[in-house]
């Protein structure tokens, strides 16, 4: 079954109807944008905290990125059904599975920007003086920066794919109208929320992406700013 | 000798974990105030790891190292370090601060308050002959040569009596490199610190370093001395081996003109020798090669076109015998 497959006399997007829906488009938008920032941010803080131990104990490294990679493998439908009995059809149940897709990629991407650090930087810092932890704040974590911030951006726009899968338990944020779109599917109204659904996603996705590179720029002029040479 | 050295190493030894070698064996070495020793050898005589032992980056396994008169193993470490100046050979700069904030590194670390650091980089800047404009800049916009010189101007920031070099000069193109070698001779004749400065290079060894000391496999001092002693009387074969076969040509590079032993220059021919004369301030090996590339016999030395006298080939031969 294809969109152009429409009878012809009926129109695809129907314009008046997202005029009509523009309180509801929005509180979507707003939902789908803080069902987001609260699964980067925990995803953050767990992450920095599973780092920190991967670097304090290098052998833990593998055990702890085999547990968040299991849990990337896991379908996202299941995933967010299997905790329904638990946690029911709730915000907390979403962010179970939401956090746990962003494990992998941000837990990777901080302990490789911290490991990468030039060993003649750690030592030059180790001879200037530097204690264990003013050498991590100052030195270790700033030229992580670029990498972890990489990391970032990775798993927020993965989990604005995700957020949309959400719907199956209620949330959804944009994803609300892809659903209701399916349920509707041969109706014009029905390819409208599809639309609206998916190009407000996408939209979503890319604005958050080149915000983070702003933030990266902004955070680390000396990877950028370069004269001649 | 009335005072004490800067540095005192006593019986040092190291043997890493997990190795059934010493890397450094009952090394004992002194370096005085303004004093530069080079540490020269092939690959694993320990050289670095006497260096690295001396900041503590690591500690020996037996042996006591005094910096300043104390037992660097009773300083807390990073008090130590920040009074220890320190360069390699990738300098280390940290990419993420300007030149600035990188030599103001261990003056912030210290404390200082900001207008005593402005005032200390603007001495620094002056004292390695680094140009104003940089200041702002991030280490990836510089050249190699700047780079080192900002990695010099850091290990000075604070003071410290004692520099610790490692290569610092061995990432950078020859023609650079000597202009480096250059500047730390003029800087150290006005600063007089304690310089330890590890090289692979004995030419290098022999330009830089007051004394040398030449460490074989497993950190075994072979000899310890003036590039003219070493140069002149080679303790055995491996240091003989290890100052090359040129021997006698580096240390006529070392032995100035002895203007009281020239002899009488010939009556009434000054005039025309001095337009092939050398400088009275010329070194032996010039005047040889003066010498061989003239009538092979002696050439004339002037001194601001007065002919002084004439150096012969049987006098080098001689000062090189003596």
């Amino acid at each position: 079954m294809s969109l152009v497959a429409q009878t012809s006399n009926q129109p695809l997007i129907v314009w008046d109807w997202i005029g009509r829906n523009l309180t509801n488009i929005w509180d979507r938008t707003v939902e789908h944008i803080v069902l987001t920032v609260i699964a980067v941010g925990i995803g953050v803080l767990i992450s920095a905290g599973l780092s920190l131990i991967a670097l304090r104990w290098r052998r833990s490294y593998s055990p702890i990125t085999w547990v968040a990679g299991l849990l990337y493998t896991i379908p996202s439908l299941a995933l967010f059904t299997f905790f329904v009995p638990f946690t029911g059809l709730s915000v907390l149940t979403a962010e179970i599975g939401l956090v746990s897709y962003t494990l992998l990629i941000l837990v990777r991407n901080m302990v490789t920007g911290i490991v990468e650090v030039p060993s003649e930087v750690l030592e030059a810092a180790d001879a200037m003086g530097y204690s264990r932890r003013g050498r991590f704040l100052r030195i270790e974590l700033p030229l992580a920066l670029p990498v972890i911030i990489t990391g970032i951006r990775l798993a927020t726009v993965t989990i604005i794919g995700l957020v949309t899968i959400t719907s199956l338990i209620g949330l959804g944020g944009l994803g609300y109208f892809i659903n209701r779109g399916l349920q509707t599917f041969s109706s014009p109204i029905g390819t409208t929320q599809i639309f609206v659904g998916t190009v407000l996603s996408i939209a979503l996705a890319v604005t958050a992406d080149l915000s983070l590179v702003g933030v990266e720029r902004i955070l680390t002029p000396w990877r950028t700013r370069r004269i001649g040479r | 000798m009335s005072k004490s050295p800067m540095i005192t190493l006593n019986d040092v030894s190291k043997r890493f974990v997990g190795s059934v070698d010493d890397a450094v064996t009952n090394l004992s070495l002194t370096v005085d105030d303004g004093e530069i020793v080079t540490l020269v050898g092939p690959s694993g005589c320990g050289k670095t790891t006497t260096l690295r032992m001396i900041n503590r980056l690591i500690e020996p396994s037996s042996g006591t190292i005094t910096v300043a008169g104390s037992d660097v193993g009773t300083v807390p470490v990073h008090e130590l370090r920040r009074t220890i100046g320190y360069v390699i050979q990738q300098v280390g700069l940290f990419p993420h601060r300007t030149v600035r904030q990188n030599i103001a590194t261990v003056p912030s670390l210290l404390g200082w308050d900001t207008d005593h650091i402005g005032s200390r980089i603007d001495e620094l800047v002056d004292l390695v002959a680094i140009d104003r404009s940089i200041l702002g800049r991030y280490p990836l916009e510089l050249s190699g040569g700047q780079r080192q010189r900002v990695g010099v101007a850091r290990a000075l920031a604070a003071d410290p009596p004692v520099l610790l070099m490692d290569e610092p000069f061995g990432a950078v193109d020859p023609v650079v490199r000597g202009h480096l070698q250059g500047e730390l001779l003029d800087l150290q004749s006005r600063l007089h610190k304690a310089i330890v400065f590890v090289t692979h290079d004995i030419d290098e060894a022999i330009l830089v370093g007051d004394r040398i000391a030449i460490l074989n496999t497993g950190g075994i001092l072979e000899q310890f001395g003036t590039p003219g002693e070493l140069l002149a009387r080679p303790a055995n074969q491996f240091v003989a081996d290890f100052l090359g076969s040129d021997r006698a040509i580096k240390r006529l590079s070392l032995l100035p003109i002895d203007v009281s032993l020239l002899e009488p220059s010939l009556p009434g021919t000054a005039a025309d020798q001095c337009m092939a004369a050398i400088d009275v301030g010329a070194t032996l090996k010039e005047a040889l090669d003066a010498i061989v590339s003239g009538n092979g016999r002696d050439v004339a030395v002037c001194a601001e076109d007065v002919c002084v006298g004439t150096v012969t080939i049987d006098m080098i031969h001689r000062r090189l015998t003596e």
